[in-house]
């Protein structure tokens, strides 16, 4: 082979790699502790692989290793979007094993959950500066928005300039309030759900098309 | 001014001017941080830090979390100012200029308990380690 196709092949190669339409894409799932980011993971797969992502639990910081379901499949309208889906821990800026304790969870085990609860924030924020390609944020509608866990993650996400939607989950709850979401990110669209009930899932799905196909 | 003869009886408050952070690397700007933090000092930035630098600052504070003692150091709180409406371009970006002018403050969370906050106002509690 000469020189020159070796290097038209390795160019090809190289532009096929940074450009492919076809290239899986790994969405991040984030947001605070207990905003129901593995029940929504687990919404997505198993709707759509049969399998689920991780166990689901009140107890915050119950995911607390990043985990990837691979091949997710979406069909919209005739077409299919094919994504990765990473479930990442909840982040926030401090952790306190006393916290567990209100869980009827030993002294022990907190301080272990607590130490594994920190390394997988850490864990969170390089996958989100080195390895998703789009976001998903997730918040409890009942809970208040305006806080600065949320505002500092969106405006890391938005300095990566990575495609965002923000879910406001748990509509099926008293006190929930959608509106208030939408006013605190007025920059990005807000897709109101019930991920435990699969409330909204249908505009759900058509939102991740549209955004990360 | 009242004396203080122990350090212990009161709350330091560390006010650094955005020409002090100016020359200073991501990094050195987070031990400082840090480093003031983790001594219980409240931490006042007259300019705020990059979303990648706040990205590295809140994966560092999470190795440093000592999660058997929490008194010694459970995390931070840190609260800004709203960021403004204004869309930097691509090129401010790239400079690394459109974070000017966000005060930020930044202190133990076993020590500090934010009272309120708005788009002008930011009311702390601060109790002694």
């Amino acid at each position: 082979m000469g020189l020159f196709t070796e290097l038209r092949d390795s160019v090809s190669r190289v532009t096929n790699r940074l450009f492919s339409e076809d290239e899986q894409k790994r969405i991040g799932i984030y947001g605070p502790p207990n905003a129901g980011k593995t029940t929504l993971a687990n919404r997505i797969a198993r709707d759509w692989t049969g399998d689920a992502v991780g166990p689901e639990s009140h107890v915050p910081h119950e995911t607390r290793r990043a985990r990837r379901k691979e091949n997710v499949d979406i069909e919209r309208n005739g077409k299919s979007v094919s994504i990765d889906i990473v479930d990442t821990p909840g982040v926030t800026t401090k952790v306190d094993y006393e916290e567990f304790l209100d869980y009827d969870i030993d002294e022990e085990d907190a301080v272990r959950r607590s130490r594994e609860a920190t390394e997988g924030v850490a864990e969170a924020m390089h996958w989100l500066r080195e390895d998703v390609d789009g976001v998903i944020y997730v918040l409890d509608s009942t809970e208040d928005p305006f806080t600065q866990v949320n505002t500092m993650l969106v405006g890391i996400i938005e300095s990566q300039d990575l495609p965002v939607l923000i879910f406001a989950n748990k509509i099926d709850l008293d006190g929930s309030n959608v509106q208030q979401i939408a006013n605190a990110f007025p920059q990005h669209e807000t897709v109101e759900l019930s991920a435990l009930e699969g409330d909204n899932m249908d505009e759900v799905y058509d939102m991740i098309a549209e955004y990360f196909g | 001014m009242p004396e203080v003869k122990d350090p212990s009886d009161g709350v330091q408050i560390d006010l650094i001017s955005g020409e002090r952070m100016e020359g200073m690397t991501g990094m050195e700007k987070i031990r400082m941080i840090l480093d003031g933090v983790r001594e219980g000092n409240i931490v006042i930035l007259e300019q705020g830090l990059t979303p990648d630098e706040e990205s590295k600052l809140i994966e560092v504070t999470m190795t440093e979390i000592t999660p058997a003692d929490p008194e010694d150091f459970n995390g931070i709180e840190i609260e800004t100012y709203p960021r403004g409406e204004t869309d930097a371009g691509l090129f401010s970006r790239l400079m690394g200029k459109d974070e000017s002018s966000k005060l930020t403050v930044i202190g133990p969370a076993n020590q500090i308990e934010t009272l309120h906050k708005d788009e002008t106002l930011i009311s702390a509690l601060v109790s002694r380690k």
